[in-house]
């Protein structure tokens, strides 16, 4: 298939693979921003062909990891009201609220439609005038734009039947919390290149000048991130510390103007809990007060007990890569996609169901029972 | 700044069925031995096959069951009652079982409009002549609107086995070949692309057929078939682990080996898909020796349905009843059940 096939040829990877052996002199630290980067690194066994001195650890890149609990239980409550079509990311349904998760809420009686666009869900508002129909608009800058618009849209046809429950997150202040933390391991990054086709690489470059840090903004596909490692890598050790484009075939350094005009008519910058992190000033979107009329929360006025989330699960850790999933006591064991203490074990984006799915387990002895690939030099 | 920790320890309503239960993976097992297996247990339904096979008077009969509650009724390449009669003509066919009759029964909806239910019905008859099977008996119930999704059609079969030794996971030898009978994903793709308003530039067709063409082949031929299993909800990956969990094998399967088509992989690659965990309707996993592979491969060839069949991998020798995927890149994963829905991600 075009320009994926490409991307994951044997050859090439294994070169490149070669190339990163070759630079590598010193251990290095790596943080992979976005879930979906964890996800092919995990699933292709990337990790395999790496020189033991690059350890990738895993980033805050999962909008279903991060949303915070009083979110999903805001969520479920809207619901559960009995004129309300809730509709979704599949990817949400399973994550778990204080004590349901929409598929839950689903089950006993809640109408939850899965959505693959947040304008299918206003369509369904225009074909429904008696339901009223709630978009859950979570995720980071990707998924933003495309809310923004469905709301834009929604306000000009004046369609009073939906709303929209945000909880929208951004990456960059997400970065700066995880280089800020006195515990803060990570010495390079892969930026998320689908964040960066929408914002360009522009506000990565204060946060690479304050904290001495390579950012490589990177794709998705294994050459990609390799290249990505090597680009980075190179940086480490001739102590350069640059924000570099990997992703140049979708990433322009300013970005998708289009579309960041189209979030900024709709969204403003507020602060945002994470879950499993904390809360983060000016990291997260919230509707500008001339849309406020499409905030599901003032439309339902859902009114929760305040909800405080057990320190049992290191999602958190996992979250700023100060922790692999692996190294969690109840990873695979007590947490598992059937019954999951913490959100990353849910998303398909989550670095704990990546190594649950793909076998980086203990139980599986790990590395041992897989046979590594040979990487000659 | 100071990030402070906090991580979510929900507890689940797990004592209700969720739609995952239904998934075809572990919660579907979980499920099975929670509450089937312990009610029903016997040596028949433990060995947890497609099918039962009796012998009644010396001769050995398959027997099965399966039921049909797909949305929309009607989708490019079939309709639910393609399905109801090919899902138990290939339950029967993966015994070594040729199939000989079936029941159908309706579940019907209150205002089902009867121009829906005649192309259903239809189609039942066509797929019936194609697999060379009768319904001989049937039963209709209708249900308040509201309490149905217009049709529910339950098909149960019974075969004659004409394999000469078990057709089962237990018969899985280390160094056994792993064919697959043609390229993978096409039915669920089919049944998405006309669900919630996607459009695909490329029509995708399911791929639902009766498979007893290409096992009798087989079976015909004189290959010692080990196990077979039709790929159906929770795809390929599905069907592995349960084969290696019950056979007590290892698997290792070569990712670039397995036929998916250009348009269903783009299609899964759009929706963050994974196309070995997608349901077919049409395809089916053979074990047979590796002597045999070659031959097997020729027979399968000579049929229709399963012209794009292809080795994908072998049985291992491992105490770890594990299925292991060499990736196209060259490094090596679990292929491991699905937990529940295989679920489009957020970006």
């Amino acid at each position: 298939m075009k320009f994926l096939d490409e991307y994951r040829r044997r050859e090439e990877v294994h070169r490149m693979a070669r190339a990163i052996h070759r630079l590598a002199t010193r251990p290095w630290t790596l943080m992979e921003v976005c879930g979906g980067q964890t996800h092919t690194i995990v699933k292709s066994g990337l990790q395999d062909l790496l020189p033991k001195q690059v350890t990738l650890v895993h980033g805050p890149g999962c909008p279903v990891c991060v949303t915070p609990l009083d979110m999903i239980d805001r969520a479920i409550a809207i619901a559960a009201q009995p004129e309300v079509i809730f509709c979704s990311f599949g990817d949400m349904l399973r994550v778990p609220g204080s004590s349901q998760s929409l598929f839950d809420a689903k089950a006993l009686g809640a109408d939850v439609r899965i959505v693959y666009s947040p304008l299918d869900a206003l369509q369904l508002a225009r074909t429904n005038g008696d339901k009223e129909v709630v978009f859950f608009a979570v995720g980071f800058e990707t998924t933003a734009p495309a809310n923004a618009m469905t709301v834009w849209q929604a306000a000009r046809e004046d369609v009073r039947n939906f709303s929209v429950l945000v909880s929208h997150v951004l990456v960059p202040p997400a970065m700066e919390a995880i280089l800020s933390s006195p515990s803060c391991r990570v010495q390079g990054f892969l930026a998320a290149g689908h964040v960066c086709t929408v914002m360009g690489f522009e506000e990565y470059e204060p946060l690479c000048r304050r904290y001495r840090v390579p950012i490589v903004v990177t794709g998705f596909e294994p050459l990609d991130l390799l290249e990505g490692i090597q680009m980075a890598v190179a940086q480490l050790e001739q102590g350069r510390a640059e924000v570099e484009n990997q992703y140049a075939r979708a990433v322009r350094r300013a970005g998708n103007r289009s579309a960041q005009d189209c979030m900024r008519a709709v969204f403003e910058v507020t602060r945002r809990t994470w879950r499993g992190i904390g809360e983060i000033p000016s990291s997260g979107l919230r509707l500008r007060e001339e849309y406020s009329r499409f905030d599901a929360e003032k439309r339902f006025g859902v009114n929760l007990p305040a909800v405080e989330e057990s320190k049992e699960c290191i999602a958190g850790l996992v979250l700023q890569g100060l922790r692999t999933p692996d190294e969690c006591p109840a990873f695979g064991k007590r947490c598992t996609p059937d019954s999951p203490l913490g959100a990353p074990m849910v998303s398909s984006e989550g670095a704990c169901a990546a190594y649950f799915q793909y076998g980086k387990r203990k139980d599986y002895g790990s590395h041992s029972v897989l046979p590594t690939p040979a990487v000659g030099h | 700044m100071e990030v402070t920790l906090s991580c979510p320890l929900p507890q689940l309503a797990t004592e209700r069925i969720l739609l995952a239960h239904g998934g075809g993976g572990r919660l579907t097992n979980q499920l099975l031995e929670a509450v089937f297996l312990p009610a029903f247990s016997n040596p028949l339904l433990d060995s947890r096959h497609d099918g039962a096979v009796l012998t009644l008077d010396g001769l050995r009969i398959a027997i099965t069951t399966d039921s049909f509650v797909v949305q929309p009724l009607i989708f490019p390449g079939g309709t639910i009652g393609d399905l109801a009669v090919n899902g138990t003509v290939n339950d029967l066919a993966m015994c070594g079982a040729r199939p000989v009759a079936l029941t159908a029964a309706f579940i019907l909806e209150e205002g089902l409009p009867f121009e829906m239910l005649q192309p259903v019905v239809q189609s039942m008859q066509e797929a019936a002549r194609a697999a060379g099977v009768q319904i001989v008996t049937g039963d209709t119930k209708v249900v308040d609107k509201g309490k149905g999704d217009g049709v529910f059609v339950n098909t149960a079969g019974i075969g004659l086995v004409v394999a000469e030794d078990p057709i089962n996971p237990a018969s899985v030898r280390p160094g056994d070949a792993i064919l697959v009978s043609g390229d993978l994903g096409a039915h669920g793709i089919a049944i998405l692309s006309v669900r919630g308003g996607l459009e695909f530039e490329a029509e995708i067709k399911s791929d639902t057929a009766s498979l007893w063409p290409a096992v009798e082949a087989l079976l015909n031929g004189g290959i010692a078939v080990h196990c077979l299993r039709d790929l159906t909800r929770g795809g390929l990956a599905s069907a592995l682990n349960e084969i290696a969990t019950a056979g007590g094998v290892g698997i290792s399967v070569e990712e670039s080996l397995v036929p998916v088509t250009e348009a269903v992989r783009a299609a899964c690659e759009l929706l963050g898909l994974d196309p070995l965990y997608v349901a077919n309707e049409g395809r089916f996993v053979a074990f047979v020796p590796q002597g045999d592979a070659e031959r097997a491969l020729e027979l399968l060839w000579s049929q229709p349905v399963s012209a794009g069949a292809t080795c994908i991998g072998t049985v291992q020798e491992t105490p770890t009843k594990l299925v292991t995927l060499q990736s196209r890149i060259g490094g090596s994963r679990v292929l491991d059940m699905i937990s529940g829905e295989q679920l489009p991600r957020i970006c």
